[in-house]
C-alpha cells in the first residue's frame, strides 16, 4: 500500500461530490437536535458507530474482492431502509466512480452494469481503493473517516461552529476509526448477511424529512 | 435458564388455520387465545418468569405453512434485567419461516431495557414469495428515570430468497452515541424506538404514501419504501407512548385479509 | 479481457508490458503497443478502443456557465436566453442556487422551460465549490439531462450567486459568461478578479439603472477593456431587451461553431 495514495483517496478535497452532503447533519440541525459543539460530538459518535461501521465494513469487503460488488450493493440496499439515503449513497457512489476511474484503473466498475446502476458509495470506495493498490483496512479507514468529515464541516457551515473545535472532534475519534477499520478488515470476507448492519433511526427519519424540504443547502 | 418454544400453524382445509405444534417452556410459554375468527389464529407469549436475565438463552421457532394465518402477541412487556453478575448476556433468538400465501404478524408488547441488563435479541425471518409478514418491535430504554441497560437487536428478514431488511440497533453504555442526535436522541435516559416491517403482497397492492408521518406527540416517525418488496415504519420518541401513537394505527389492520371497502392502514397513516 | 499494467503492483512486470492506449478516440490513430519478451500472455479485443470507456457517450451539448455576484441578474438572464433560444435549440439548464430549488422554480414559474429540462444541484453552502473544485454533482446533472432528453445543443449551467472570484472549472463548461450589474458600482470591472478578467463574455447588466445609481457606463467599458484585452463585453438591460439579444447572439455563434466542429 501507499500511504500517500490513501491520503489522496481520503482527502475531503477529492472531487467526488462529498461537499454537498452533510451526512444527516442539516436535518439534525433543523430539528433542533444539534445546536452546538457537544451535540455535534454526540452526532458524530452515533454516526460513526452506525453508518461508519457499516460503510467501513462494506468498503473493506469490496476492496478485498471487488467482484462481489453486486452482492455487497444488495446488502447495502437491505441495510438502508430510507429511500433518500439510498439515493444519496448512490449519488456519492456515482461521483466517486467518476473521480476514481480517472485516477486509477478500476476494472470491476468498468462494466456497463456498474455504470448503469451506480453502486452504493461504500462499494465504489472499496473497489476504487482496490484499483488504487490499497488494502481493505485502508478502504475501511477512508470510509469510516469519510462518514465524519461531511457532518463535521457541515456543522461549521450551518452553525458557524469553531472549525478548530470541529476538527478536534475528528481527531478525538481517530482511535475509534482505527478500531472500526481493524474489525472491518478482519471480517472483509464474511458473507454479506453477517456483515454489520448498525442502523440509526434518527438518520433515517431525518433523511426522509430532509428530502421533502423545498429549501435545503445540502443534498443529504 | 435455557428454554425453547415452537409453534407451527397450517391451513385447516376449511379456510381457517390450526396449530399442529404449540410447545414452550418457562419463561417462553405460548397460549392459543381465542378461536379462528376468520382472520387467523392468535397465540400469546405469556411470561413464565421474570426476565430475560443474564445467562438466559431463549429460542423461539415459528413456522407458518401455506395459506395459514398466525398472529403472535404477548400479554405484557418483557423486561430485560441484570441477573447474576458475571453471567453472559441474555439471548433471545427468534426464527420464523413463512410459506407462500401464509401470513405471520408478530405484534408483541415492548422490550424494556432495565438498568444493568445485557440482552441480545436475534431475529431471522425467512419468507417465501407470496408470504405476508408484519413484524413489530418496540424498545424502551430503561424504566422510568433509570439509565438504559445494554440491548443489542439484530434483525434479518429474507423474502423470496433475497435479503429484504437487515438491521442492528445497540443501546446502552457500550454503544457510542446511541442516545445522541444521530441515533435515538434521548439524551441518556428514557427514550423509545419502534419499527414495523411489512413485507409481501399487501405492500405492492397498497398505494400508500411513504414519507414522514404526521408527527406524534413528543416523537417523530417515518414510513419508508424498502429497496425490495416491503415497507418499514420507524418511530422514535421520548417515551413509548409517542412510539405507540405513531405505530399502533399502522399495525391494527396490516396483513388482514383484504376487504374491498377497507383502506389499508398504511394508506391512511 | 484487457490486462492493465497500471492495475498491477509496481515492479518488473510494468517494464515488460508497455501499452499506450491513445487519446481515447476510437479509430483515430493506431495504438502504440510494445510486448516485452517475458510478459504475461494476454489478448486485446480491439486495440483501437480504450477499455476505459468515458462516462460520456456520443456528441455532447455545448456547455455555457453563467456566473456572477448575488443579485446581478443571472437567473433573469438565463430566463431571457431560454425564451430567445429555446425554440430553435435543444436546451437544458442546471441551476446551483444555494437554496436548492429557488432558481429552478423561478424558471418554471416564468414558464420559460418545462420542468424536465431543469435540474437543481445542491451545493452544500459552497456554490463556488460545486462549479469549480468539485464539479461532480453538476456533471451528473448535465449527463442526466442528456440521457433523459436525448441529444442537446446547449446546456446552461447557472452558478449560485457568489463573489468576484468564483469561476467555472473547464472540466464542467466550455465557455463562461460573467454577469455584473451597474448597481454594484462602476468600480467592479476595475477591481477585476477571475470572473471579470477571464470570462469568455462579460455582461454588464441593468444598464437602465445607471443614472439612478450614478454609474458611469463609459468608465465601466474602459476598465473592462483594460482588464479583459480582446475578450468581449456587452451591456444589457433586460427590461429593455427581454431577449438578451447580444448574449443570445454570442451563444448562437458558439453553438454553430461547436456543431460545425463536431460534424466537420
Amino acid at each position: 500500500m501507499s500511504l500517500t495514495t490513501l491520503l489522496v483517496l481520503a482527502d475531503g478535497r477529492l472531487p467526488a461530490g462529498g461537499h454537498a452532503h452533510s451526512g444527516g447533519l442539516e436535518a439534525a440541525v433543523s430539528s433542533g437536535r444539534v445546536r452546538g459543539m457537544a451535540d455535534l460530538d454526540g452526532f458524530l459518535q452515533g454516526r460513526l458507530a452506525t453508518a461508519g461501521v457499516v460503510t467501513a465494513s462494506f468498503a473493506a469487503a469490496a476492496c478485498a474482492d471487488p467482484q462481489r460488488w453486486r452482492d455487497l450493493d444488495a446488502g447495502l440496499d437491505a441495510r438502508t431502509p430510507s429511500p433518500a439515503l439510498r439515493k444519496a449513497s448512490r449519488a456519492q457512489g456515482r461521483a466517486l466512480m467518476r473521480a476514481g476511474r480517472i485516477l486509477w484503473p478500476v476494472p470491476a466498475l468498468d462494466r456497463p452494469a456498474a455504470q448503469r446502476i451506480a453502486p452504493h458509495h461504500p462499494v465504489v470506495l472499496g473497489a476504487v481503493a482496490h484499483g488504487a493498490g490499497l488494502v481493505p483496512r485502508d478502504a475501511a479507514v477512508a470510509a469510516a473517516y469519510g462518514t465524519l468529515t461531511g457532518p463535521a464541516t457541515a456543522g461549521v457551515r450551518l452553525l458557524g461552529l469553531d472549525p478548530f473545535g470541529a476538527h478536534a472532534l475528528l481527531a478525538g475519534l481517530a482511535g475509534a476509526c482505527d478500531r472500526i477499520a481493524d474489525e472491518a478488515a478482519a471480517r472483509a470476507g464474511d458473507p454479506v448477511d453477517t456483515l454489520p448492519a448498525a442502523g440509526a433511526p434518527l438518520l433515517d427519519i431525518g433523511a426522509e424529512q430532509h428530502a421533502t424540504w423545498e429549501v435545503r443547502l445540502f443534498a443529504s | 435458564m435455557r428454554a425453547t418454544a415452537r409453534v407451527v400453524a397450517e391451513a385447516n382445509g376449511r379456510g381457517g388455520t390450526r396449530l399442529t405444534v404449540l410447545r414452550g417452556e418457562s419463561p417462553l410459554l405460548l397460549r392459543r387465545t381465542g378461536p379462528d375468527g376468520g382472520a387467523g389464529l392468535t397465540v400469546h407469549l405469556v411470561g413464565g418468569a421474570a426476565g430475560p436475565l443474564r445467562g438466559d438463552d431463549l429460542s423461539l421457532r415459528i413456522e407458518v405453512d401455506p395459506a395459514a394465518r398466525l398472529d403472535i402477541r404477548s400479554v405484557a412487556a418483557s423486561l430485560a434485567l441484570p441477573g447474576p453478575p458475571g453471567r453472559p448476556a441474555s439471548r433471545l433468538r427468534i426464527e420464523a419461516r413463512v410459506a407462500a400465501g401464509a401470513t405471520l404478524r408478530w405484534l408483541p408488547e415492548p422490550l424494556i431495557a432495565a438498568a444493568g441488563c445485557d440482552h441480545r435479541a436475534v431475529t431471522v425471518v425467512e419468507a417465501e414469495a407470496g408470504a405476508t409478514v408484519v413484524w413489530r418491535d418496540d424498545l424502551v430504554c430503561g424504566r422510568h428515570g433509570e439509565p438504559c441497560g445494554q440491548v443489542r437487536t439484530d434483525v434479518l428478514v429474507r423474502y423470496a430468497g433475497a435479503t429484504l431488511y437487515r438491521h442492528e440497533l445497540a443501546v446502552g453504555a457500550d454503544a457510542p452515541g446511541w442516545s445522541g442526535p444521530a441515533v435515538l436522541g434521548s439524551s441518556g435516559t428514557g427514550g423509545a424506538y419502534g419499527s414495523v416491517l411489512l413485507a409481501g403482497p399487501p405492500v405492492t397492492a397498497t398505494a400508500a404514501p411513504a414519507g414522514p408521518a404526521a408527527s406524534p406527540a413528543h416523537g417523530t416517525a417515518v414510513i419508508m419504501d424498502l429497496a425490495g418488496p416491503g415497507r418499514l415504519a420507524t418511530a422514535v420518541g421520548a417515551d413509548i407512548r409517542a412510539v405507540r401513537a405513531a405505530l399502533d394505527p399502522l399495525c391494527e389492520r396490516l396483513g388482514e385479509p383484504p376487504e374491498p371497502q377497507r383502506d389499508q392502514a398504511m394508506a391512511t397513516a | 479481457m484487457v490486462q492493465h499494467p497500471e492495475a498491477q503492483a509496481p515492479g518488473p512486470a510494468t517494464d515488460a508490458v508497455r501499452h499506450s492506449h491513445g487519446p481515447g478516440i476510437a479509430g483515430q490513430q493506431p495504438v502504440v503497443h510494445a510486448h516485452g519478451p517475458d510478459e504475461v500472455p494476454h489478448t486485446h479485443p480491439d486495440p483501437a478502443v480504450d477499455p476505459h470507456e468515458p462516462l460520456l457517450h456520443g456528441p455532447r451539448a455545448l456547455r455555457v456557465g453563467i456566473g456572477g455576484p448575488v443579485g446581478s441578474g443571472k437567473t433573469a438572464l438565463v430566463a431571457a436566453l431560454c425564451r430567445a433560444l429555446g425554440t430553435r435549440l435543444r436546451l437544458a439548464v442546471v441551476t446551483n442556487d444555494i437554496y436548492t430549488t429557488e432558481d429552478a422554480d423561478f424558471l418554471l414559474r416564468n414558464g420559460v422551460l418545462p420542468a424536465e429540462r431543469i435540474r437543481a444541484v445542491e451545493t452544500g453552502c459552497c456554490p463556488h465549490t460545486a462549479i469549480r473544485d468539485d464539479i461532480s454533482a453538476n456533471l451528473d446533472a448535465v449527463e442526466d439531462l442528456e440521457s433523459s432528453l436525448g441529444p442537446l445543443d446547449l446546456v446552461l449551467v447557472e452558478s449560485g450567486g457568489d463573489n468576484l472570484t468564483a469561476t467555472f472549472s473547464k472540466g464542467l463548461i466550455d465557455r463562461q459568461i460573467f454577469v455584473v450589474d451597474v448597481a454594484g458600482g462602476d468600480k467592479v470591472p476595475r477591481k477585476g478578479g477571475p470572473g471579470v478578467t477571464t470570462a469568455d463574455l462579460l455582461v454588464i447588466n441593468k444598464t437602465d439603472l445607471a443614472p439612478l445609481v450614478g454609474a458611469d457606463l463609459s468608465v465601466m467599458d474602459r476598465d473592462a477593456r483594460a482588464r479583459r484585452g480582446e475578450l468581449p463585453t456587452v451591456f444589457l438591460s433586460l427590461t429593455q431587451d427581454r431577449a438578451a439579444t447580444p448574449v443570445a447572439d454570442w451563444i448562437r455563434t458558439l453553438v454553430a461553431g461547436s456543431q460545425h466542429a463536431t460534424t466537420g
